[in-house]
C-alpha cells in the first residue's frame, strides 16, 4: 500500500487535474507547426506516384525557376554528401531520397524550399520525374517465391527475406503435438494500421553557421536518441545539436523514427543557413510514415479433453514493407511477439516469425504497442476462443482451467519470460460479475431461439512493457534505460526533468506527484520539463508503456537520494543524530518529540543558506534507471455486441474493462488513457485497415478511406480495477498506455464471432466491416 | 500569383485586416496571418475538425475555406473563449473531466462544443455525441469530452440563475 499524502501535496494516488491542461484549453500549447523562427522558410516532398520504378530523370529547372523557390535537393544530391541513405531502428537502411528507384508509393523522391508553404507546393509539382514501372510486390506470401523480383538491389542477399527469427523447443513442441488429444487452430491476419495521431509529424530545422549550433524542433517521442542518430549520420558535433520536442500532438509510436523530412530540412537549413520548417499532410503521414502490424499468424493449440493447454505453436510472415524500418530492440527482429503464451500456464511452445519485403510503406513501428504484443495478445486470445469452440467448453471456464495460478509468480515462461507479479483470475472474475456473465449467457440462448444475434467476447491479456532491462534490451545499441534529474530550489520549489516525453499522457502532473508523494513538496511546486536534449537527462524516450516503469521509477529514485541529503541537513538543523530522525512526506522530525520537526522546504533553504560544515551545497539529484526486469500489466476485458443482421453493423452494446496495472499515480490520468486505448482497439477491430490494391496504391490515404471512430460510433466504456503492483518497481507501478489497446481487439472480435459461432464461424478477419459481416450472414443463410 | 485581396474580419472582437492570395485557406489565415496558433490542421480534408472555429456564429472547418470567404465576417477562436479574465465554463469543464490529453483537438473540440451549447442549452449524451461528430480524438475515447460538456451545460444553467454570474459564463 502506498501511504496516501495529503490534498495539498496531491502525491500519488489522488487524481490531481492536469498541470498541463491550462494552456492547450486557451490554445496557447507550443506544437511544432506553431512555431515561427525569423526568416523561416517551407520545405514541401515530392512523393513517388508509382509503388515500385526505376528514376530515369529527375529535372529540377521548372521549379528552381517559380520565384520563391530557394533549393530543390534530389537524392543525387545528397548522394554527394553520402547522405542519400539513412539508418533504420532495425540495422536496416532507408533512403532519404531516392536514387536509381522507388519502391512504395508515395516514396520521398525530392525537397523543395521556398518561402512559403504555397509555393513550395506548386514548386513540389514542377519537379518532373521520369519513371519506369517495375513488377510490384503486394503479398508477402509470393515476395517468399523464389522467382519473385528482388525488391532490395542494394543488399548483398538477393531474395526478398528479412529475418528467420525463432523460440522456444520446436522438437518437444511437436512431440506434444502429436499425442496430444485435442487440436485447435487458427489463422489470422492482424491488418496493417497506422497510428494517425491527430498531430501529423514535422519539424524546424535550424542551422545558425555563426554559432555551428543546430536546433531541431521535432515531432519527436525519443528526443535524445534522435541527436545521437543525426550526430553519427550527419557528422556533426553532438554537442552541436539541440533536439527539442515542444507539445506533441499524439503519438502512439507514429514519432518514434526518423523520417526522410526531417533529415531533408536538415540538410536544408545547413545548407541555407535559414530555418526551414516541414509539416506532413495528413496524406503524407497515412502513407509514407511508420504503419504497424502487418503480421500473417498462425496459432494452433494442443490439449486434453478437459482443456488443459499443453503445447501452443505458432508460425508468422511479417510484411516489413520496402525497408525494415522497424521500431524495437536490437535482439528483437520480432519484438516481444514472444510473449504470445499469454495468461496461461503451458509446458511447451515454440514461435517463429520471418520478415520480408514487399512495396509498401516502410515500419512497422509499435502502435500503442510494446514492440508486436498487440499482435501477441490478439493471437493468443483469439486462439484460445477457438479450442473453446472446438470443445464446446465456455471460454471464461477454459481460460480459468488454464490461467497461471498467483501462487507461481514470479512465473518463467516457456519461451523465456520471467512474469512480475499477476492474478489473473481475479481480474477475469471482478470482469465477469460486473457484466453479469451468466445473464447474459442465458440472454444469448433465448436470442439464439429467435435467430437474434448477439456475442459476449472475453480477453484475458498479459502485456509485457517497461523496456529494458539494459542487459538484453539496447536500439542501435544504445540502452534502454531512462532518467531523471530533480533540482530542489532554495525556496523549497523544485524542477524535474526526464528522458522521456510525454505525448498527452500528463507527465507534467504525474512526475510532479512522483516526487510530492517522495518529498513531501506540493505537486503544484513541481516543474516538470522533458523534450530539450540541452537541459534533460539522457534517455530513450516514451513508447512501450515505458515510461513510468523507467523514468517514473528514476523520478523515485532521485527524489530518495534528494530525501538522504536531507535528512542530513535535518540532523544538523536539529542538532540530533540522523538515526533520531523519522520521515513523513514533507519533514522530518525527532523521535518521540513531533515538534521538533524541519520542513522539507526549511530544509532546501538551508541547504543554500546554512549547509553542514563539509557538506556540499545545493539539493539535487539525477538517477539513470535500468529496470531489473521488464513489467506484466494485465487484464480482463468483456465486450458484448448485437448485431444488425439486415446491414451486417455491429454495435457494442456493453464493455467491461478490468485492468491491473499496480500501483496506480493518478487513477483520473490511468482511466482516461484506458478509454482511449479502447477506442483505439475498436478502431482497428472495426474500422481502421491501410491497404493496397494489385499495383501498390494505398487505399487508405486519407480520413476519407482510413476511418477513424466518432463519438457516436464509441461507445461508453465501463472500468475497473485490480492491484498487484510489481515487486521490482520503486513504488510498484507497471504501466498502462497500452494496455487497453492490446486487450481489446481480440475482445471485440471474440464477441463478433461468438454471435455467428453457432453457424460454424470460426473465424472473422480485422477490420470487421459491415459489408464483411453481412457477406458472411448472407453466405451463412441468416442476413435479412 | 493571382493579385492579393484585402480580407477584413472581427477576429475575437477585434479588427484585423490583411492582403491575402485568394487561394489562402483560412485556417493558414488565421494561425500564419493573425498569428492565432490555437487552431490546429489535423487532415487537410475536414474530417478531423482540429481548425473548427466559429464564423458568423457557426462552427466551420477552416481549412476547406478560403480566407476571402470569411470576408467581413466575424470569427471566434478558441482564443476567444476566456472572457474578462475567466475561462470559460467549457474550458473548466475540459480540464475537471479530463476532457483532453495531447490537446490538439481541443481547440476545435471547444469551438463545436460552444456552438452545441448555444443551440441546446441542456443537450443529452447523445444530443453531445452527435454534436461533436465533426471533431475527432485520438486520445480520449470521447467520454469524458461528453462529462465535460455536461459540467459547461450545469454551470451555464446555474450561472443563468444568478444574474451576476450570467455576463462571465456567456
Amino acid at each position: 500500500m502506498i501511504l496516501k499524502t495529503s490534498p495539498e501535496v496531491c502525491g500519488m494516488g489522488h487524481s490531481m487535474k492536469r498541470k498541463e491542461d491550462l494552456r492547450f484549453i486557451q490554445g496557447k500549447g507550443n506544437y511544432v507547426d506553431d512555431i515561427h523562427l525569423p526568416g523561416m522558410v517551407y520545405g514541401q516532398l515530392v512523393r513517388s506516384p508509382y509503388a515500385h520504378a526505376r528514376i530515369k530523370s529527375v529535372n529540377t529547372e521548372n521549379a528552381k525557376k517559380l520565384p520563391g523557390v530557394l533549393a530543390v535537393i534530389t537524392g543525387e544530391d545528397l548522394a554527394k554528401a553520402n547522405l542519400a541513405w539513412m539508418p533504420t531502428l532495425s540495422y536496416d537502411k532507408q533512403m532519404v531520397l531516392a536514387t536509381g528507384k522507388v519502391l512504395f508509393q508515395s516514396q520521398e523522391v525530392a525537397f523543395v524550399v521556398a518561402e512559403d508553404r504555397y509555393t513550395a507546393a506548386d514548386a513540389s509539382e514542377l519537379v518532373e520525374v521520369e519513371y519506369e514501372e517495375l513488377p510490384v510486390l503486394v503479398d508477402p506470401k509470393k515476395a517468399m517465391d523464389p522467382d519473385a523480383p528482388v525488391l532490395r538491389e542494394d543488399r548483398e542477399q538477393k531474395n526478398n527475406h528479412i529475418f528467420h527469427w525463432e523460440v522456444g523447443d520446436r522438437k518437444a513442441t511437436e512431440d506434444v503435438f502429436q499425442k496430444a488429444p485435442v487440436k485447435a487452430s487458427v489463422h489470422a491476419f492482424f491488418p496493417r494500421c497506422h497510428p494517425a495521431p491527430l498531430e501529423t509529424c514535422g519539424c524546424v530545422a535550424d542551422f545558425n553557421a555563426a554559432t555551428g549550433k543546430l536546433t531541431v524542433y521535432m515531432t519527436s517521442q525519443a528526443p535524445h536518441a534522435h541527436r545521437t542518430v543525426f550526430a553519427l549520420v550527419g557528422g556533426i558535433p553532438e554537442q552541436n545539436i539541440r533536439v527539442i520536442s515542444p507539445d506533441i500532438g499524439g503519438g502512439f509510436g507514429n514519432k518514434v523514427p526518423v523520417y526522410p523530412g526531417y533529415v531533408c530540412a536538415i540538410v536544408a537549413s545547413l545548407t541555407l543557413s535559414v530555418p526551414v520548417k516541414w509539416i506532413e499532410t495528413r496524406s503524407e503521414n497515412l502513407q509514407s510514415t511508420g504503419f504497424a502490424r502487418d503480421y500473417h499468424m498462425t496459432a494452433e493449440i494442443a490439449a486434453d479433453r478437459d482443456g488443459k493447454m499443453q503445447a501452443l505453436r505458432v508460425k508468422t510472415l511479417a510484411d516489413h514493407g520496402a525497408f525494415n524500418a522497424a521500431a524495437q530492440p536490437t535482439k528483437f527482429p520480432a519484438g516481444l511477439f514472444s510473449i504470445c503464451t499469454g495468461s496461461y500456464d503451458y509446458s511447451q511452445a515454440f514461435c517463429e516469425v520471418d520478415g520480408v519485403y514487399t512495396n509498401k510503406a516502410p515500419g512497422g513501428i509499435a502502435y500503442r504497442c510494446s514492440f508486436r504484443v498487440t499482435e501477441a495478445a490478439y493471437l493468443i486470445e483469439r486462439v484460445v476462443d477457438v479450442l473453446a469452440l472446438e470443445l464446446k467448453m465456455d471460454p471464461a471456464e477454459l481460460r480459468r482451467r488454464n490461467f497461471i495460478p498467483s501462487s507461481k509468480f514470479p512465473y518463467k515462461s516457456c519461451l523465456g519470460w520471467t512474469y512480475d507479479s499477476g492474478n489473473y483470475e481475479a481480474a477475469m472474475k471482478l470482469a465477469l460479475d460486473k457484466i453479469g456473465y451468466a445473464e447474459l449467457r442465458k440472454e444469448q440462448a433465448e436470442k439464439r431461439e429467435k435467430g437474434e444475434l448477439m456475442g459476449i467476447g472475453i480477453s484475458s491479456f498479459t502485456e509485457i512493457v517497461g523496456a529494458g532491462p539494459a542487459h538484453t534490451f539496447d536500439i542501435l545499441g544504445i540502452k534502454m534505460f531512462d532518467s531523471c534529474e530533480i533540482r530542489i530550489h532554495p525556496t523549497g520549489k523544485a524542477i524535474a526533468r526526464m528522458g522521456t516525453k510525454s505525448q498527452g499522457q500528463g507527465h507534467e502532473t504525474t512526475y510532479a506527484q512522483i516526487v510530492a508523494q517522495e518529498l513531501g513538496i506540493p505537486a503544484n511546486d513541481v516543474t516538470v520539463e522533458e523534450g530539450d536534449t540541452d537541459t534533460a537527462p539522457y534517455g530513450l524516450g516514451t513508447y512501450a508503456s515505458r515510461s513510468t516503469p523507467t523514468s517514473g521509477a528514476a523520478t523515485a529514485i532521485a527524489a530518495r537520494r534528494i530525501r538522504e541529503k536531507a535528512k542530513k541537513i535535518a540532523a544538523f538543523l536539529l542538532e540530533c543524530s540522523e538515526n533520531d530522525l523519522e520521515w513523513e512526506p514533507g519533514k522530518f522530525y525527532v523521535k518521540g518529540a513531533p515538534s521538533k520537526a524541519k520542513t522539507i522546504q526549511e530544509i532546501a533553504f538551508a541547504a543554500y543558506t546554512n549547509m553542514p560544515p563539509g557538506m556540499e551545497p545545493g539539493l539535487e539529484a539525477v538517477d539513470y534507471y535500468d529496470p531489473p526486469n521488464l513489467t506484466f500489466p494485465f487484464g480482463t476485458y468483456v465486450c458484448v455486441v448485437d448485431i444488425d443482421n439486415g446491414t451486417g453493423e455491429v454495435k457494442v452494446r456493453r464493455f467491461v474493462a478490468v485492468d491491473d496495472c499496480g500501483n496506480i499515480i493518478n487513477p483520473m490520468i490511468v482511466e482516461g488513457q484506458i478509454h482511449g486505448g479502447l477506442t483505439e482497439g475498436l478502431a482497428i477491430a472495426f474500422m481502421q485497415q491501410i491497404d493496397y490494391d494489385e499495383s501498390g496504391n494505398v487505399q487508405g490515404g486519407s480520413f476519407q478511406d482510413y476511418l477513424l471512430p466518432t463519438a457516436v460510433e464509441t461507445p461508453h466504456w465501463e472500468t475497473d480495477k485490480t492491484c498487484t503492483p510489481s515487486p521490482h518497481h520503486p513504488f510498484g507501478a507497471k504501466g498502462v498506455g497500452e494496455s487497453p489497446n492490446v486487450g481489446s481487439p481480440a475482445a471485440f472480435v471474440n464477441a463478433v464471432v461468438d454471435a455467428v459461432a453457432h453457424l460454424g464461424v470460426k473465424h472473422i478477419d480485422m477490420p470487421i466491416a459491415p459489408w464483411k459481416l453481412w457477406q458472411i450472414l448472407k453466405e451463412k443463410g441468416v442476413a435479412a | 500569383m493571382a493579385k492579393k485581396q484585402l480580407v477584413r474580419v472581427k477576429v475575437n472582437g477585434r479588427d484585423r485586416q490583411a492582403e491575402v492570395e485568394p487561394r489562402l485557406l483560412l485556417i493558414h489565415f488565421i494561425r500564419e496571418v493573425l498569428q492565432l496558433t490555437g487552431s490546429h490542421i489535423g487532415c487537410d480534408t475536414s474530417h478531423c475538425g482540429a481548425c473548427t472555429v466559429l464564423l458568423n456564429g457557426k462552427p466551420v472547418k477552416s481549412c476547406t475555406m478560403f480566407a476571402v470567404q470569411a470576408d467581413e465576417g466575424e470569427i471566434i477562436t478558441v482564443e476567444g473563449l476566456m472572457q474578462a479574465g475567466q475561462l470559460h465554463p467549457l474550458q473548466q469543464g475540459f480540464k475537471e473531466e479530463h476532457g483532453l490529453q495531447c490537446g490538439f483537438c481541443t481547440p476545435g473540440m471547444l469551438m463545436s462544443c460552444y456552438a452545441l451549447l448555444k443551440n441546446n442549452v441542456k443537450p443529452s449524451e447523445e444530443d453531445i455525441r452527435w454534436g461533436i461528430s465533426g471533431n475527432l480524438c485520438r486520445c480520449t475515447g470521447y467520454q469524458n469530452i461528453v462529462r465535460a460538456v455536461q459540467f459547461a451545460a450545469n454551470k451555464m444553467a446555474e450561472a443563468d440563475k444568478k444574474p451576476e454570474m450570467a455576463e462571465v459564463a456567456k
